[in-house]
């Protein structure tokens, strides 16, 4: 009987090729929409876990409370221990400094006047330590576009546009206006080793990058830190797992009024990150259950026609002694074989032009020049294994339950009345 | 052996109409006999398909009693019905009503497909088929490209090939020429001397009136009239 419906499905293109159009092109939109929405959604997540948090991050209380304003005066003091310790009780976490600072960075002239000023945000990461892993996290080897990563304390990368708007070359001298961490002015003097643009719009606006011990002997933070940022080996990020460090490490210091004691933070309690994270959450549940009520609607409608259409069918086979509940089950088999196909092809599709996306990306910089939110502006998709089932599955179930509620129809009807409106 | 293959006793049917109803039979007494070739005439609205309905146990009394092959037809439960239709009751129907996207071979084998016969089996059976309507050289056809009587005779053989004991024919030559209806009519008189097979009909064709050896005229739901035939007056 499976070899008799095959065939019928095969031969009669109006009973399985609309359906599987229908069906390829709602789980090509659903695969390649979750794709295309985790690829985005992991950019940012990824993104602020790389420049700013971490899958965790450690500060001092009074840090975390007024962290907007980067306030290094409240940053960290003995690092290097806390690191060890942290090293130790979490020993599938890398931990590594950071320093945020903000300034003002002065271009000199010939006779060391300014030339021009503008306000900078700068960082500063592990550069030269050998087994650093920082420079490829912030992907700033492939963010240079002119000049070479610093080899030397006291040189530094400045943002490409900022270079180009006040004309700063390539082993050009720059100083920044800013203050250290016990509130006295300094103006340290750094060589540019080279420009960088990260995709970023607020990055590359007045980005300066330095090593973290430049910043240290800059800003007189000598084994201090405004943050300590800690990332799962693993690379990814598990917010179960960040959950139950942040709960132990807090838990281990609590117990004091120390507005510097050490507090961390994980990474979805970043308030703007939160939600997006839920939002990430939810989105791809919504779009199945979007696609599966929509497809549904739309293939009980085909159903109903390919029904219609079948009456006359149906009507031969109850006469040729075939039961209604068996009629009803074949419609079944016949939708799950043309939702499979369906799901199949659109699941091809879907991860096909996902898998391009995520290879090649599309550039939205164009329209992200004033964006103030740390953002990629070259999104990509993400090839998941969520993908090789997220269409298959509510294809297959839309096919059948739309066309379920069409044979129920013929299946509740009484037989004779049934005949009788099959039109034999 | 009792020979009766369908008994109608006092046999009424109603439908319901809007708050009323409509009865389309009333107080039906029939009985025939294994390897009759009978035929139930009347014009349109007379309740020739009602009643053809009500012996293939597609439908069932209102009143009274349809015995078919010792079976009551009010009693049968969908799968006994089914089954009944499926081993013993071959249909006939006036537009064929063959499957489109299926050959000749195939829809002939599909009531063999219900009854879960082997693949060897159905094949000696739909070939045996498609020999008594003089079609084996059309086994790979679509319908799309037979006439319409080469069709009716693969409704033919479709309705023979699972050797069935009753055949119920509703208007099967009112869709073909002259020539053609005369064919249809004699391969199925073949089939009902050689195979013994019991063949009902409803016509109001003249054509088909000629060869039926039993006529039940209906009008307005009643039998009028029930006459036996000479068979040598065709």
């Amino acid at each position: 009987m499976i070899k008799f419906l095959l065939k019928g499905i095969l031969r009669d293109k109006s009973r399985s090729l609309l359906p599987v159009v229908v069906v390829s092109l709602g789980v090509f939109l659903t695969v390649f929409m979750s794709g295309w929405m985790k690829g985005v959604f992991g950019d940012m997540i990824d993104m602020n876990a790389n420049y700013t948090m971490g899958h965790v991050k450690v500060m001092t209380r009074a840090y975390a409370d007024n962290e907007a304003q980067i306030p290094n005066d409240l940053a960290l003091l003995e690092v290097s221990e806390l690191i060890n310790q942290l090293s130790a009780d979490y020993p599938d976490m890398e931990w590594v400094r950071r320093i945020q600072f903000g300034g003002l960075l002065d271009v000199p002239d010939k006779n060391g006047e300014t030339r021009a000023q503008g306000p900078a945000a700068g960082r500063a990461v592990d550069l030269l330590s050998p087994d650093s892993k920082e420079a490829e996290r912030l992907n700033i080897p492939k963010s240079i576009v002119k000049g070479q990563m610093p080899q030397s304390p006291g040189e530094v990368l400045i943002s490409d546009e900022f270079a180009e708007r006040f004309d700063v070359n390539i082993g050009d001298e720059i100083s920044i206006l800013g203050s250290t961490m016990y509130g006295s002015m300094v103006v340290p003097t750094f060589k540019v080793a080279g420009t960088l643009n990260f995709g970023m719009a607020m990055l590359d606006r007045g980005a300066i990058i330095m090593d973290i011990t430049d910043a240290e002997m800059a800003f007189d933070m000598t084994d201090a830190a405004g943050e300590v940022l800690g990332y799962f080996k693993s690379g990814l990020y598990d917010d179960e797992q960040a959950l139950i460090v942040r709960d132990a490490f807090n838990q281990k210091h609590s117990d004091t009024d120390d507005e510097f004691a050490p507090i961390m933070q994980r990474l979805r309690d970043e308030p703007s990150l939160k939600q997006y994270l839920n939002m990430a959450d939810n989105m791809s549940a919504m779009m199945v259950m979007i696609f599966v009520i929509a497809m549904s609607i739309v293939l009980w409608n085909t159903g109903l026609l390919g029904g219609l259409r079948r009456y006359t069918e149906y009507g031969v086979r109850l006469a040729l002694g075939e039961e209604k509940s068996h009629i009803f089950r074949t419609i079944i088999y016949e939708a799950m074989i043309i939702g499979s196909i369906g799901s199949i092809v659109g699941s091809i599709f879907g991860i096909a032009v996902s898998y391009y996306l995520q290879e090649n990306g599309i550039d939205f910089s164009a329209l992200m020049e004033n964006v103030t939110m740390m953002m990629p502006t070259v999104y990509r998709a993400k090839v998941t294994p969520e993908l090789f089932y997220i269409g298959f599955i509510p294809g297959l179930l839309a096919m059948t339950l739309g066309n379920a509620l069409a044979g129920y129809a013929i299946y509740k009807r009484k037989t004779a009345q049934l005949f009788k409106e099959l039109e034999v | 052996m009792d020979d009766k293959v369908i008994q109608l006793q006092s046999l009424t049917k109603r439908f319901p109409v809007g708050n009323g109803y409509f009865t389309a039979l009333t107080d039906i007494n029939l009985e025939l006999q294994k390897g009759e070739f009978a035929g139930l005439v009347g014009p349109s609205g007379s309740g020739k398909t009602t009643l053809l309905n009500i012996i293939g146990s597609l439908d069932v009394p209102s009143e009274g009693t349809a015995t078919v092959l010792g079976n009551s037809i009010a009693q049968l439960s969908q799968k006994q019905a089914a089954h009944l239709r499926n081993h013993h009751i071959g249909f006939i129907f006036q537009t064929y009503n063959l499957l489109p996207v299926y050959t000749v071979y195939e829809n002939v084998e599909f009531a063999l497909l219900l009854q879960n016969m082997s693949a060897n089996d159905r094949r000696k059976s739909v070939m045996q088929a498609l020999e008594w309507v003089g079609l084996t050289d059309k086994e790979k056809s679509k319908p799309s490209m037979l006439s319409g009587g080469e069709c009716q005779r693969v409704a033919i053989a479709r309705s023979m090939v699972k050797k069935p004991q009753i055949v119920l024919a509703d208007e099967p030559t009112a869709n073909l020429d002259s020539k053609n209806s005369h064919h249809i009519l004699q391969t199925m008189q073949t089939l009902n001397e050689e195979l013994g097979v019991t063949f009902v009909f409803s016509t109001h064709d003249e054509k088909v009136m000629q060869y039926l050896k039993r006529k039940i005229s209906l009008a307005d739901g009643r039998v009028v009239k029930d006459e036996t035939v000479m068979a040598d007056s065709v």
